[in-house]
């Protein structure tokens, strides 16, 4: 359960989270495995926090930010989902896949909102252009500050209305949940390795020997996986 | 249109040290106002605007307006190594270059400045950190050190690299096209897909292994001798399934629904 007191610290972390992935400073403060990590320090569990972000970060690992396109904004929406996997002090049995399902569904609905500002932007930037054709540093700078503070607005918002709309829903189900853990991380598991998977080889297949670098590193990753 | 009262030299003209700042600071927020019209343009005006400040006349002077005005339209690049533009751009305006020059230039540096910032960075640079942190994820590193180890190694390369690209942008004006050959940049892409490729396989089935949960009895010797195999064998497939899937098919959504069944599946029972 996400209480008033968490409410306000992280919709002010959402709002920096979401400005991240885009407007400032791109430092990748916003990739699910440091935002969903926090949520769960945020939210008293900061072990379900990184578990969660790091199964975001494998299925973001699918989706480059790459300029006009519409990807999904993993910031605001990977700290809802690891405040989610971390509400409850000890780990429920269906917690991460809530929090990673919560995740997905608010990096979906982020990536609207994130073409919205820019529609608007746009409009902004329509309305300034005959001052900014002029030289006119108040057209420059308000357009940019416009802009950047829109996108603060915009990851506040989006985290406060997931985190009231999804607590509820989390709640209820965590405390109907019945496939065991095993299971349930097993699917998280597979679904998460198998997409980063699938997205690193069609990004980097052209490499020479590009098959044997990623069976050298499997055949040493397994060998980790038996020794440790 | 500005009329060059100097003549081009192969020595920059002089910045002060405070514009420098500015400009390298401002670059952070060089997407701030990104729209489909314009896209990065008034991001380059707002980052080249502190050294612009400078040209004769200052701030209230035409040469200073108009420069503005130019810097401001559209403009496209990755936003790291829109930099080298900026720095570019900055000398040229204080050189006094013509106007159709700089405006060629604009147009010019819009494509090699996106494609190599999306295979140097997008493609590169961001999936090796990533890789890395889920290693030291699955190796049983703590939160902070996987949350560290991510963002110092990610931002050594970023801050790096958008230094690099301002200086050399500053440093060769208008001639900058020659400095994106530069072995580390060309070559750089082939590399890390290497290392990507070869960190993908280290670090995935460790990461597999501590999302399913050995360490600190989470489920039974017994539960994670099934899961772990089955796990990486649907792993397997799923990943070969996506990548002879056209490209428009993303896992992810994919993810999303299989997420849902599992829920819903789990409270009705």
């Amino acid at each position: 359960m996400i209480d008033g007191v968490r409410l306000l610290p992280l919709t002010l972390l959402g709002a920096l989270l979401g400005a991240d992935v885009v407007s400032f400073p791109q430092a990748m403060l916003s990739r699910p495995i440091v935002a969903a990590t926090l949520g769960g320090a945020l939210a008293g569990n900061v072990a379900a926090g990184l578990l969660t972000g790091a199964v975001l970060e494998m299925l973001a690992m699918e989706t480059l930010p790459v300029g006009a396109s519409r990807y999904p904004e993993w910031g605001s929406a990977s700290l809802v989902g690891g405040a989610l996997a971390g509400s409850p002090a000890v780990m429920r049995p269906g917690a991460i896949v809530v929090g990673v399902f919560v995740g997905i569904a608010t990096a979906w609905a982020g990536s609207w909102s994130m073409y919205a500002l820019r529609r608007l932007n746009g409009v902004w930037a329509e309305r300034a252009l005959p001052a900014m054709e002029t030289g006119s540093r108040r057209a420059v700078m308000g357009l940019q500050l416009r802009g950047l503070t829109a996108d603060l607005l915009r990851g506040a918002m989006l985290t406060l209305i997931a985190l009231l709309v999804w607590t509820p829903v989390s709640d209820y189900v965590l405390a109907q949940w019945t496939v065991g853990r095993a299971a349930s991380h097993s699917v998280l598991a597979a679904l998460a390795a198998g997409v980063a998977g699938g997205a690193i080889w069609r990004q980097s297949h052209g490499a020479a020997g590009s098959k044997w670098y990623l069976l050298g590193g499997a055949v040493l990753g397994v060998f980790l996986l038996v020794v440790t | 249109m500005i009329t060059p009262d100097r003549a081009p030299t192969a020595i920059a003209p002089p910045l002060s040290w405070s514009a420098r700042v500015a400009v390298f600071t401002r670059m952070f927020a060089v997407q701030g106002s990104w729209n489909y019209e314009l896209m990065l343009g008034p991001g380059i005006a707002f980052c080249a605007e502190p050294a612009l400040r400078e040209l004769p006349g200052g701030p209230d002077g035409p040469a200073y307006h108009q420069a503005l005005a130019r810097e401001a339209r559209y403009f496209n690049a990755h936003p790291y190594l829109a930099a080298v533009a900026i720095g570019a751009l900055v000398r040229a305006e204080l050189e006094g270059r013509p106007a159709p020059q700089i405006e060629r230039f604009r147009i010019a540096m819009c494509g090699p400045l996106g494609s190599l910032g999306d295979r140097l960075v997008w493609a590169g640079w961001l999936p090796f950190c990533s890789l890395v942190a889920l290693l030291a994820f699955g190796l049983h590193a703590s939160p902070i050190v996987v949350v560290i180890l991510f963002l110092v190694l990610y931002n050594v390369g970023h801050i790096a690299l958008r230094a690099w690209g301002v200086a050399t942008g500053w440093r060769s004006g208008l001639r900058v096209a020659a400095s994106l050959g530069t072995p580390l940049l060309q070559r750089g892409p082939k590399y890390l897909a290497r290392a990507v490729l070869f960190l993908a396989g280290l670090a995935l089935p460790l990461a597999i292994a501590r999302v399913i949960g050995r360490r600190g009895l989470e489920i039974t010797s017994h539960d994670w001798q099934i899961a772990l195999p089955a796990a990486a064998l649907l792993a397997i497939g799923l990943a070969a399934l996506l990548v002879r899937l056209p490209a428009r098919v993303e896992g992810w959504r994919a993810a999303l629904v299989v997420l849902a069944v599992l829920i819903l599946t789990s409270i009705a029972r």
